[in-house]
Parts: structure tokens; C-alpha cells; sequence
């Protein structure tokens, strides 16, 4: 069943195409990893489908019911079924790790402090910063913020998480560290994921299937056993320069 | 006539850096439409609960209780001036005794608000622009909205509300400091009891001096919101964006508060007066 379609989708900023015309669909309790390279327009599909920007033409199904031109409070009710993991982990600065976390779930549900505690403390020891729930954003290094990004999307146990270039700026070590905790936490939590990134290696292990985006159209869908065989000429530098 | 040679996004590029007065002239009206727009939305937010009151009551301590240092110091400090500036003025026409009646009229029907307005302005307006600005470049404000949460509510209503409310307050605290101040020179100057000089200065006033003056604090708060929120909300191209917004906010909001200070001026004086 298909949870996430996405059809003929256009974007362009002040007359410059971005997506021309993007299809894509990603089945329940699959992850999809979109490759591309640098601007070709990944972020700006991810941020689509989760309606923070608006595309030019086309259409994007969540479950079904169609996001684009979708009224603001009806947006939101889909938004909560999502998680977003973004690329600078996006940490509110002027909140503790605790704050972070609280965020969504003092606002959402209502739950009493011994049942909040308990699951920021749960979802903490799932990302492996237990002890750091008292630190401010500022103290913690790129690979712990992200975690801690990863902690608070998932906190609110969604339905549909996307990742905005997961291991970018990150080491090799830390950023493998962070693709096997992505690919541990889809296994527990059984979501519908999209990442996107130019990091084959992180695609490698956390996707089923791939996608390549170049030149605001996706040129190849399939495995990324299936790349090896792929016709496209895009597809075939990407990989074998990757 | 001039040819452009290049490719469309340089086209768009070059036509930013050398806008021709045509363009320049939309984009303001343009901006002036979305400032409004977004002055509307506030204003219909501030009646539609539910409130983020946790939010609500940070907000009601950065900008007012946090305020108060700077406006309380303006206040006493103006009073103190007014009255040695006005004595000698009004000794030539024999009416020194009016000292304490004239701070007093003057600083609650005009100085008062309008001083603690841009002193507000420049403290609250330029801080809320460059937090939300920094908020929007770090996309800390994206991140709200995906945890499904309308960040205009959360960030933008509980700061006008915030202002709103609490500027007529902090104006009466102005008010009440000014006063004060003045009785120092009063006491030095003109030898005036604390009980003659309190007498004059608060009898004196009218409640038409009072009511209309703190009324429309409410608006000047509501216009440091609004300009303080607006250019923070929308910022964009980075850190620099957040300088361009902060900058902006206080200039704008000071130039906003004189103007409608005259227009408020005006009206006040047809109806109450």
C-alpha cells in the first residue's frame, strides 16, 4: 500500500525550475532514500512533502489526502503524524536537551510529568545521550546534535519520518554511527521514511529502495543493486564516483 | 537601450542589485501589503484562545520586567530635567508655581508614552526581531511547524499580546517616576513641600489627561510587536538577514510610533478635549 505519493510535482524560485516534474511513491514501512548532488533539489522535495513550501503544480498524497493547497489546520493534523530530522538538526538553542524534547509533547498530548520524563529519558537512551538532557544545544558536537534531533522527531512516535541529509558534515565514523541508529530505529519504530542525501554509504544502509534526482526530475527509482545496471549516464557517475 | 547577456537567474541577480525605481516602487507596496497582512493576522490571533500561556508569561517577563530598568531610569531622568529646564522659563512670566501642574500634563499626556514607546522600541523591538530572525535562518522555526505546532501563534501572538499588554503598564511606572524626578528640583529649587508639590502635580490632572494616554500605549505596544515580530519572522539571507531585520525593526518601529503618536494626538484632542 502506498503511503506517500507523489505526482508531477514543479517547484521554480523567481523563475528558476527547481523540480520539473517529480514522481514518486513509497510504500508503507519502506525507506526511500533520494540521492542527488548539491542544489539539485532534494531539500526542497523534502520540505514538500511536509507542506513547508508549497510546489508551483502537482500533487503530494500522505495516507491518501492530498497536501498541496491543504488548509493550515488540517496540515498540521498530518504534520503530527510525521517526524523530520533536519539537516542542522534545527535544536531550539534557547532550550536545555529536556526542553527539546518536552516541546512537542507538552503541546500535543497530555500526559503528566512522571509519564514525560519517562519518555524523553527512553527516547534519550535510544539515541544514546542519556546524560546529556541537561545540556544546551551549544554544548553538544554536530553527531550528539543530531542524535538529539533524531530524539525529538521520533519522541512523538510518528507514522512517517523524513531526513534531510542525515550524515552531512558529519565524520565517516560518527556518520555511519548515525546511519545504523537511523536503520535500528525504523526497525523498532516499523516507519515510512524518506531520507535524502548524497551519501551512498548512508543510503546503503538505511534504504530499500533509491531514488535519483538529477536536473529537477528523478531519472532512476529501484535498489541500489539495481544502479549497477542502470542506463542513465547521471546515474552512473554518481555511483561510481560515490 | 541596454542588452542583458546572460541566462535567466542572472538576469533575476542583476535585476536585484540595479532595481529601477518602477521596481523598487512595487516591491515597497508590496512589503507594506505583507507588513499589514501580517499586522491583521496578530490582531485577530490576540482574540482567539487557546493561549501558550508558559510562552505567554516568558515573554511578559523578557520584555516587561526586563524593561523596567531602562524605562524607569528614562522616566526619572525626564521628569528631573523637565523641571529644571521649565522653572527659569516660567519664572519670567511669573508663574513658577506651575512647575509640578506642567511636568506632570506633559508627561502623562505625551512624554511619557512616547518615550517609553521608543525606549521599548529600541530595547524589545531590535531583541524579539533578531531572536525570531535567528530562529527562522536556523530553521528553528521550520522545525516547530513540522512538530505540527502554528509557530506564528506560539512566537508571533504571545509577543504582540505580550507588548500589548504590557506597555500601558510600564508607561504608568514612566509616568509615575517622571513625577518623582521633578520633585527634586522642586524641593532644592523652589523650596515646594513634598504635600504642595504632590497637590499641584496630581490635581492637576484630569482624567481625560490620563485615560486616552494610557489607551493608546496599547497601540504603540501592539506596533512594536507587530514591526519587532514581522521583521524577525519573515528575516532571510543569513546573519546578515538578522542585522538587516534587527536594524530595521527599530527604525521602523520609531518612525510607526511618532506618526501615529500625531495621528493619536489629533484624534484625542477632537474627541476628549
Amino acid at each position: 500500500m502506498e503511503l506517500i505519493e507523489i505526482r508531477n510535482v514543479m517547484t521554480s524560485f523567481d523563475g528558476v525550475s527547481v523540480l520539473r516534474g517529480v514522481n514518486l511513491t513509497v510504500e508503507k514501512g519502506m525507506t526511500a532514500a533520494i540521492l542527488g548532488t548539491s542544489g539539485a533539489g532534494k531539500s526542497v522535495l523534502l520540505k514538500s512533502i511536509i507542506g513547508l513550501l508549497t510546489p508551483d503544480s502537482g500533487s503530494i498524497r500522505i495516507d491518501g489526502k492530498e497536501i498541496v493547497g491543504m488548509k493550515s489546520k488540517d496540515l498540521y493534523a498530518v504534520r503530527r503524524r510525521m517526524g523530520y530530522l533536519f539537516q542542522g538538526a534545527a535544536l531550539y538553542d534557547s532550550m536545555s536537551v529536556r526542553g527539546n524534547l518536552e516541546f512537542a509533547l507538552r503541546r500535543r498530548e497530555t500526559l503528566d510529568e512522571d509519564e514525560m520524563e519517562r519518555r524523553v529519558e527512553e527516547q534519550l537512551r535510544l539515541v544514546g545521550l542519556a546524560d546529556a538532557i541537561d545540556r544546551m544545544p551549544a554544548q553538544l558536537s554536530g553527531g550528539m546534535r543530531k542524535r538529539i534531533g533524531l530524539a525529538r522527531a521520533l519522541i512523538t512516535r510518528p507514522e512517517v519520518m523524513l531526513y534531510d541529509e542525515p550524515t552531512t558534515g558529519l565524520d565517516p565514523v560518527t556518520g555511519r554511527e548515525i546511519s545504523e541508529l537511523i536503520q535500528n530505529l525504523q526497525r523498532q519504530h516499523a516507519m515510512t521514511s524518506i531520507a535524502v542525501t548524497h551519501d551512498i554509504a548512508c543510503a546503503r544502509i538505511i534504504a530499500d529502495r533509491v531514488a535519483v534526482l538529477n536536473k529537477g526530475v528523478i531519472c532512476f527509482e529501484g535498489t541500489l543493486d539495481a544502479t549497477e545496471h542502470a542506463d542513465d549516464t547521471f546515474v552512473k557517475q554518481f555511483f561510481a564516483l560515490g | 537601450m541596454s542588452v542583458f547577456r546572460g541566462n535567466a537567474k542572472e538576469k533575476l541577480m542583476a535585476r536585484d542589485i540595479n532595481p529601477g525605481p518602477t521596481t523598487s516602487c512595487m516591491r515597497f507596496v508590496a512589503q507594506v501589503g505583507r507588513g499589514a497582512s501580517f499586522a491583521r493576522d496578530c490582531f485577530l490571533g490576540m482574540f482567539r484562545p487557546p493561549y501558550d500561556t508558559a510562552e505567554l508569561l516568558t515573554q511578559m517577563d523578557e520584555l516587561g520586567a526586563k524593561s523596567l530598568p531602562v524605562v524607569g531610569a528614562t522616566g526619572l531622568v525626564t521628569g528631573l530635567i523637565l523641571a529644571i529646564q521649565s522653572r527659569p522659563v516660567l519664572a519670567r512670566f511669573g508663574a513658577e508655581s506651575y512647575v509640578p501642574a506642567m511636568v506632570s500634563i506633559s508627561v502623562v499626556r505625551e512624554l511619557g508614552p512616547i518615550l517609553t514607546a521608543l525606549m521599548v522600541a529600541g530595547r524589545v523591538g531590535s531583541g524579539m526581531s533578531a531572536e525570531l530572525g535567528s530562529m527562522r535562518v536556523t530553521e528553528q522555526i521550520d522545525a516547530i511547524e513540522v512538530a505540527g505546532i502554528d509557530s506564528f501563534r506560539f512566537l508571533v501572538v504571545t509577543r504582540v499580546i505580550a507588548c500589548t499588554l504590557l506597555l500601558p503598564l510600564l508607561t504608568a511606572i514612566v509616568n509615575i517616576l517622571a513625577i518623582l524626578g521633578a520633585y527634586l528640583p522642586a524641593v532644592t529649587e523652589m523650596h515646594m513641600s513634598w504635600k504642595l508639590y504632590f497637590h499641584r502635580a496630581v490635581y492637576s490632572l484630569w482624567l481625560r489627561d490620563v485615560i486616552p494616554a494610557i489607551l493608546k500605549t496599547g497601540v504603540f505596544g501592539f506596533i512594536i510587536g507587530v514591526i519587532g515580530s514581522h521583521q524577525g519572522y519573515t528575516a532571510t539571507g543569513g546573519t546578515a538577514g538578522v542585522g538587516r531585520a534587527s536594524t530595521s525593526a527599530v527604525v521602523i518601529a520609531s518612525l510607526l510610533l511618532l506618526f501615529t503618536d500625531m495621528v493619536l494626538a489629533k484624534l484625542i484632542v477632537l474627541l476628549w478635549n
